[in-house]
């Protein structure tokens, strides 16, 4: 069939799914293998040539924007681990985030998803609501709640989606999550960048360690540290769920926000939020207003690892001696091409042995949402990556990405620690052991 | 009950797929030159399943087409319109890996690479190595008897098994061959192997493992001409040398990797092939300096030596996503899989591009030179209506083969692809004598029909819904 040039089918005329980036894929099947939803159950239409062929097939008008494609389209993870593995160089990231949002305007969802969606959107994107729903979390556990509504048999007539948020919150103390970062930090010795930080949302209710960690190296390391005040979410959850004008709208403020920092680079320890804010260029392409401030800004965000890696090691490193397995976080390894710095990093503290880990493309099934939409695939995954990491051993487990902390803390048998590789490195400049230096 | 209840009900519901949209994926494998929708597609998770889903087949004279990672080239896993597709994407066990006995036992599902992988920690690994050996699975290796670039030296897979647990066509489970090197009696697990799906399905195979070679060398060898680059294959095997791997990549084969990222090729040169020895150390470096010395006598303009295993992998990353990698230079391509006597290897590269400049469409080489297996790879457009006259030099390619003396398939199969071409390369006689062999496995034809052997069906016509023949048009023949 010959289409005509303009012609999008079942979808709108809102950036629908580009024909030439459709007409990349030649159907070898080359990315079945990394794909996590193949890998759980095996069927064509949830493996990325599939979803290629279903993006395919409406653009042509030959199915429509129905549940069953939502269905296909919603189960990805999002990892992208099938564009690293295309020989054809297939964009199926662009491919993507040009279907979600037509499937979010066309599709009604049911109305538990949608509940469970709004929920998940009123509160991780706001730190006063998320720290309040944490305390609440942390309390339900001390109060021996979470014992009684297991022994009564109530957790397990609930959605499922509720046990996975009520299993993802993390043994944190609640004095912890009401700490606040520092505004700032001089750099140690002759500066050599000034540098403007990101919070995150729930990561500095959850992982305030991890960003307290960050400025102490990058302030080790040269960097005059910023944290622009009144910073909000970056709007990685919605522009990976396909809301595309909520991630915009939140794109906008945080440009306007760092902008006035005045910062040589834009530095990210969350590999979600550091993927979403290289492609604020792409989201606000349409927007004379901002298409060029966005193309700007997403220039200058360095996830920290990266950023850290680009410079040459200058602060003394202490011996740690662990065996520290190392996972990718997709949207690090995947979305930014990031694999090689943090094992670098890694390897320039005395004493660590890092380990690959069996599978180690392989999604752990975290994802942004996902392991709260979709939690029978998130466990599955999230119990395959922590066999796989607990089969080497290691003392520590590293990864760059608080949604994946959180999702392989979950599933892990032994009481391995786990942490963000910035908090290694941060013990070893100051001489202080790993356990220590998280307190 | 109907026999889609009947199956619903032998599989339960979540293991049938027949909503419409959900069966389109299923409709093509890797060759989507042919498309046609199932009726249902079927997702077992055990052998016993498999015979279950058979079983219905039979009872209602339902065709079924067996279907692994749908990497296949020739259309061997294209379904039929009024059949089911039986999935064994459920089947990835691996059952047991055995060093003492050299040996392993696996699910159809299971990838060709995990198989080595499997094998990895005791020195071992699986030899035959398809292009596609992450993805495509045991089960499909079985039904086309792949190769890959190193079966000049090992063998293709029938040289790989030992005995395979299979469902036939009427629903019975029944073992071929068997642990013991030599079996009397006919070989039909040989027979079995290579069948494209025609004899039954296989659910279980016994694989042999190999044990590392000692050492690994790699060159990649440039060529000012292609000419240059065949003459040398033949140069090194007429000094009794064998290689692990001849590979040879002419420039648009190189070009489309170079657009890939990583590519160790140079992106200017003729033609490059790849060699790679293994064996004794001493023995390898000896050779390879041999083979050097045969490719610069040829006019290799430069030779390029695998650093390291890094290296190494990087050359063969390069070449084995080849074909993939040609979609980043076209959009649609049909890759041809015709043998050649080694010795006509440069005159029959030079009638390809003569054939292909007077089509007008753009041929890519890259294959095994060492055994003489082409992979022409024929680029066109489908937006730009090229199809029907791509599929006709693919065709005449694959006849130019036969026509030197070599053959149809040198590893990807017949499948619907080249179903029509069958009688160019085997007489009446030949072909009663293969269709009584399969009759004598399946006598109602229903696995996988339309496949291997040509009928009136296919050839003259695309597969797909129904369309007049052009004969039937002309009132020459009419359908009964």
């Amino acid at each position: 069939m010959v289409l005509t040039p303009g012609d999008t089918g079942s979808f709108d005329a809102h950036h629908p799914p580009r024909r030439d980036l459709l007409d990349d894929c030649v159907h070898c099947g080359f990315c079945l293998p990394t794909c996590p939803t193949y890998l759980v159950d095996g069927e064509e239409m949830d493996s990325p040539r599939g979803r290629i062929y279903l993006m395919d097939l409406a653009q042509r008008g030959e199915i429509p924007l129905d549940r069953t494609m939502a269905g296909h389209i919603d189960s990805c993870l999002g990892c992208l681990a099938c564009v690293t593995a295309c020989p054809s160089g297939v964009q199926y990231d662009l491919l993507l985030e040009a279907t979600r949002p037509q499937l979010e305007r066309h599709v009604p969802r049911t109305r538990l998803d949608r509940l469970v969606r709004k929920a998940i959107f009123a509160v991780f994107p706001y730190p006063a609501r998320m720290r309040a729903a944490a305390a609440l979390g942390v309390l339900y556990r001390r109060l021996g709640l979470r014992w009684l509504t297991h022994r009564l048999g109530i957790m397990n007539r609930m959605p499922a989606q509720l046990r996975a948020a009520e299993d993802l919150l993390p043994p944190v103390p609640v004095r912890s999550l009401f700490r606040r970062l520092d505004r700032g930090a001089a750099a140690v010795g002759e500066r050599r960048l000034r540098v403007a930080m990101l919070e995150g949302c729930a990561q500095r209710v959850l992982f305030g360690d991890v960003n307290a960690a960050t400025m102490r190296v990058l302030a080790a390391e040269g960097c005059e540290v910023v944290v622009p005040q009144g910073q909000q979410c970056c709007g990685a959850l919605n522009l990976h769920a396909g809301l595309e004008d909520d991630a915009a709208a939140r794109a906008r403020k945080l440009i306007d926000t760092f902008e006035q920092a005045n910062a040589d680079a834009v530095v990210v320890n969350v590999a979600g939020c550091g993927s979403s804010m290289k492609e604020y260029g792409l989201l606000l392409r349409d927007d004379p207003a901002y298409a060029e401030r966005a193309a700007r800004f997403a220039a200058s965000v360095r996830d920290v690892n990266e950023l850290l890696a680009e410079l040459e090691p200058r602060a003394p490193r202490h011996l740690i001696a662990a065996k520290v397995a190392y996972h990718d976080a997709c949207h690090l390894a995947n979305a930014q091409r990031i694999r090689r710095q943090p094992r670098d990093l890694l390897r320039s503290v005395p004493g660590v042995e890092l380990t690959d880990i069996p599978e180690a493309d392989i999604c752990c099934g975290s994802a942004g949402i996902y392991n709260l939409v979709q939690p029978g695939t998130a466990e599955e995954l999230g119990r395959r990556k922590a066999a796989n990491i607990e089969s080497t051993t290691p003392d520590v487990i590293a990864t760059a990405n608080a949604g994946c902390l959180l999702q392989v803390r979950r599933f892990l048998s032994a009481d391995i620690p786990l942490v963000h590789p910035i908090e290694i490195l941060d013990a070893s400049i100051r001489g202080v052991p790993l356990e220590k230096a998280r307190r | 009950m109907s026999w889609s209840a009947e199956l619903v009900e032998a599989l339960g519901r979540e293991n049938v797929i027949t909503d419409p949209a959900r069966l389109r994926t299923y409709e093509c494998d890797g060759l989507t030159g042919y498309r046609v929708q199932p009726a249902m597609v079927v997702l077992p998770r055990s052998a016993g399943e498999v015979a279950a889903a058979v079983r219905v087949c039979a009872r209602h004279g339902v065709p079924f087409v067996a279907r692994g990672a749908g990497t296949g080239l020739s259309g061997g896993a294209l379904p039929v319109a009024d059949g089911i597709v039986i999935s064994l994407q459920r089947l990835r066990r691996i059952m047991e890996v055995d060093p003492v006995n050299l040996r392993a036992v696996v699910e159809p599902g299971v990838t060709n690479l995990d198989i080595s992988k499997a094998a990895a920690p005791y020195g071992l690994y699986y030899a035959p190595d398809p292009s596609s050996q992450q993805v495509c699975t045991i089960g499909g290796n079985v039904a086309e008897n792949s190769g890959g670039a190193h079966c000049l030296k090992y063998g293709f897979t029938v040289n790989h098994v030992l005995a395979a647990e299979v469902v036939l066509a009427d629903g019975t489970v029944t073992r071929l061959g068997g642990e013991s090197p030599q079996l009397p009696g006919y070989d039909l697990l040989g027979a079995f192997i290579g069948s494209e799906g025609t004899l039954g399905i296989v659910t279980q195979v016994t694989v042999r493992l190999l044990a590392k070679p000692a050492a690994i060398r790699t060159m990649v060898a440039d060529f000012a001409t292609v000419a240059g680059a065949g003459d040398a294959v033949t140069g090194i095997i007429a000094a009794g040398i064998v290689p692990a791997a001849v590979e040879m990549l002419d420039n648009l084969a190189i070009q489309a990797v170079a657009a890939s990222t990583e590519s160790v090729y140079t992106p200017d040169t003729a033609a490059a092939l790849v060699v790679e020895l293994d064996g004794p150390p001493d023995d390898v470096a000896e050779q390879f300096d041999e083979v050097q010395e045969i490719c610069r006598r040829n006019g290799s303009t430069k030779i390029m030596v695998a650093a390291d295993a890094e290296h190494r992998a990087l050359i063969w990353r390069g070449r084995k996503a080849a074909f993939a990698a040609v979609g980043r230079i076209s959009p649609n391509y049909f890759v041809q899989d015709g043998v050649v006597p080694r010795g006509r290897l440069a005159e029959v590269l030079g009638r390809i591009a003569a054939m292909a400049d007077d089509a007008g469409i753009r041929v890519a080489n890259v294959f095994h030179a060492g055994d003489g297996n082409l992979h022409p790879l024929v680029l066109y457009s489908e937006g730009e209506g090229q199809h029907d006259r791509a599929e006709h030099l693919s065709t005449q390619i694959a006849e130019l083969c036969v026509e030197l003396g070599g053959s149809l398939s040198g590893e990807h199969g017949i499948g619907a692809d080249k179903a029509c071409s069958m009688p160019r390369m085997f007489g009446q006689d030949d072909l009663a004598t293969m269709l009584r062999l399969r009759s004598a496995f399946d006598p109602d034809g229903l696995c996988n029909p339309g496949k291997v052997f040509p009928t009136p069906r296919l050839c003259g016509e695309r597969p797909g819904p129904y369309r007049p023949h052009p004969l039937e048009e002309a009132g020459v023949i009419e359908r009964l």
